[in-house]
């Protein structure tokens, strides 16, 4: 992998809260294209190397560079530029509640204050199909949708800056399998028509096999492992051997 | 990375060919809309012209609408692009095919519809106040029926959150508005020569009047504001759901203790701030008339009957409910939005400062037979 094609580089990061160590000396490189899926039990610090990522935490030691680029610095332009190149997705959506639909998937592009409301109203139709929303569903608050719904139009917004990383913090907490199962298709879709990087936080094993090209599993404070699906489960390690290995596990990644 | 760019190409047979070329993309097409657009529109009502899309780098949905837009919303005659690019015009087509969103038509009866709602909203904002004063009825008599019930932690944390904290704000603000009233009045009884008179201005201004009115804005605008605050996010985060799912009424638990607790502690608040205003005026007076300390304690209880003590504390209390009643009644009406929890505070904390100065006006005319010097 040329250090062209990195999109994230995470280099001997450490992480401390208090006296606690929740990284130490992490290495991390993630290229282009890839859809990357992010394991480890819970306390393993995987939202907090995603929230690192974005530039919402700041390491104790050890940097990360997005793009080829530090992640900090170089003045408020280059640091608004670069986070304009990535898109993510929250757990709870973190839809703005005082706005509408359109609103949400609107505000970033406004943000921009180039774009004319006409071009903006064609992208924010064109996402909420993407996303496969229908119109009439534009004139909604958030606090009206379900929790698919939800979901749909993070993804839209997310997706409004037409970014090459898409961070996703589990995709499918919270919904239920078949609509779990709809939205991972469109994740993958998308990800393959729109070629994003993808990185994504999940629990579930049915998301992870459908998802990832790669998975980094997390544990003892550094990546235990950074390979295919196929690879990693025939690690040897007491957290990797429960979470793909067990009963409950098998049947995704069987049917696979 | 190079610039999106268009070029004219006129071929042997005299056909004109558009190629486009550079990468169409969100990012470098922001700075160059102003000229892009005109120049794609022009070639696009020229007549027949092949457009060759075979060159763009990278095309993403905001470089797709710009061609869509320029093309009028169709695919052109004659298009050379790759699967993926015609993959984006796909999606454009599809998303021009579905039936637009139709707003609300505006009603003729705009101003009678928005009239009406107000009226209605306050009506049901009063009947669920009524209800809520009756809910607490409820709970007092439960309360006395089963002892053991009482919520002892939630008071004492209320009496200390909203009684305690609050005393150095309360004794700041009434000491610096005994000594600018004595001051003020100072100045107007020495014209006349009447400064002993200052016990009485002082007096009966701020224990009847000043010192519980003074009291109950600061807490409402302190405790108030937390307490709608504090019920708003719970309802935002269902916690109040979670706690009526595990049979604990949020009436008994959440409102009771806050109405009982600012009952009490308002009375002492009251107290409180009006001693140090009136040490405070007592400052002033010695350092503007000269009138000793020992002077003002002797006149104080000829001046001010104690019925006005009482007139006070009895204002405190029923302040300090109202306030209590007023910050939960719209904390539980906070729906589960930011807009909500926001304007609902602002709603609280101004609904409690009018009543509060209603009810004083009232109490003024209730009591206008009591308390005055012979």
């Amino acid at each position: 992998m040329s250090a062209n094609d990195v999109v994230i580089g995470i280099s001997d990061l450490s992480t401390r809260f208090g006296d606690t160590w929740i990284h130490r000396h992490v290495n991390l490189d993630i290229g282009r294209g890839e859809m990357v899926a992010l394991v480890g039990g819970s306390g393993s610090g995987k939202t907090t190397l995603l929230r690192q990522m974005i530039g919402l935490l700041a390491p104790t030691q050890g940097s990360i560079r997005l793009f080829g680029e530090p992640l900090y610095g170089g003045g408020v332009e280059r640091e608004r530029g670069l986070r304009r190149r990535f898109g993510v997705l929250f757990q709870q959506g973190a839809l703005f509640s005082s706005f509408s639909v359109y609103d949400n998937i609107a505000f970033p592009l406004r943000e921009l204050r180039t774009l004319d409301e006409e071009l903006i109203h064609d992208l924010v139709m064109l996402k909420l199909n993407l996303v496969e929303l229908l119109p009439r569903h534009a004139l909604l608050m958030p606090a009206e949708l379900s929790g698919g719904m939800v979901k749909r139009v993070a993804l839209a917004r997310a997706l409004a800056l037409e970014p090459e990383l898409l961070l996703l913090d589990e995709p499918t907490a919270g919904l239920d399998p078949d609509r779990s199962d709809n939205f991972v298709r469109l994740i993958r879709v998308l990800g393959k028509e729109l070629g994003l990087t993808v990185v994504l936080i999940t629990h579930d094993l049915d998301t992870l096999t459908a998802l990832a090209s790669r998975v980094a599993v997390l544990g003892d404070q550094r990546i235990l492992a950074f390979a295919s699906l196929d690879e990693v489960i025939h690690i040897d390690h007491p957290f990797i051997r429960n979470f793909f290995l067990s009963e409950r596990s098998r049947r995704p990644l069987n049917s696979n | 990375m190079t610039v999106p760019s268009i070029k004219i190409l006129t071929g042997a047979d005299g056909g004109r060919k558009v190629l486009l070329a550079g990468r169409w993309t969100l990012n470098m097409l922001t700075p160059l809309l102003d000229s892009l657009r005109p120049a794609l529109a022009e070639q696009a009502n020229a007549g027949e012209v092949t457009w060759n899309c075979l060159d763009i780098e990278a095309l993403d949905s905001a470089g797709a609408i710009l061609l869509w837009r320029a093309w009028q919303r169709r695919l052109p005659g004659l298009l050379l692009a790759r699967p993926e690019q015609l993959r984006i015009f796909e999606h454009l087509e599809d998303t021009d095919r579905r039936p637009p969103a139709h707003a609300v038509p505006h009603s003729p009866f705009e101003a009678a519809i928005t009239i009406g709602g107000g009226a209605l909203r306050f009506w049901r904002s009063l009947v669920d106040f009524i209800t809520l004063i009756g809910q607490l009825l409820l709970v007092a008599l439960h309360l006395l029926r089963h002892p053991r019930d009482m919520p002892w932690r939630e008071i004492s944390a209320t009496l200390f959150k909203s009684g305690v904290l609050a005393m150095p704000v309360t004794a700041l603000v009434g000491f610096l508005i005994g000594i600018v009233l004595s001051y003020l009045s100072s100045l107007q009884l020495k014209q006349f020569g009447a400064d002993i008179y200052i016990v009485n201005i002082l007096g009966l201004g701020i224990i009847r009047e000043l010192g519980p009115v003074l009291v109950a804005v600061l807490v409402a605008g302190r405790s108030g504001s937390a307490m709608t605050a504090q019920l708003g996010v719970m309802r935002v985060t269902e916690e109040i759901e979670a706690l009526a799912t595990m049979g604990v009424s949020h009436s008994l638990r959440l409102v009771f203790p806050k109405v009982l607790a600012l009952g009490v502690v308002m009375p002492l608040l009251v107290l409180w701030a009006t001693a140090i205003a009136l040490i405070g005026g007592m400052v002033s007076a010695q350092a503007q008339l000269d009138i000793s300390y020992g002077f003002f304690f002797d006149t104080l209880p000829k001046a001010v009957p104690v019925v006005n003590v009482l007139i006070g504390l009895s204002k405190g209390l029923v302040f300090g409910i109202l306030v209590a009643l007023i910050a939960c009644h719209f904390g539980l009406r906070v729906r589960p939005n930011t807009e909500s929890l926001s304007a609902n505070t602002t709603t609280s904390v101004v609904t409690s400062i009018t009543i509060v100065i209603l009810v004083d006006a009232v109490f003024a005319i209730v009591t206008r037979q009591m308390g005055m010097p012979e």
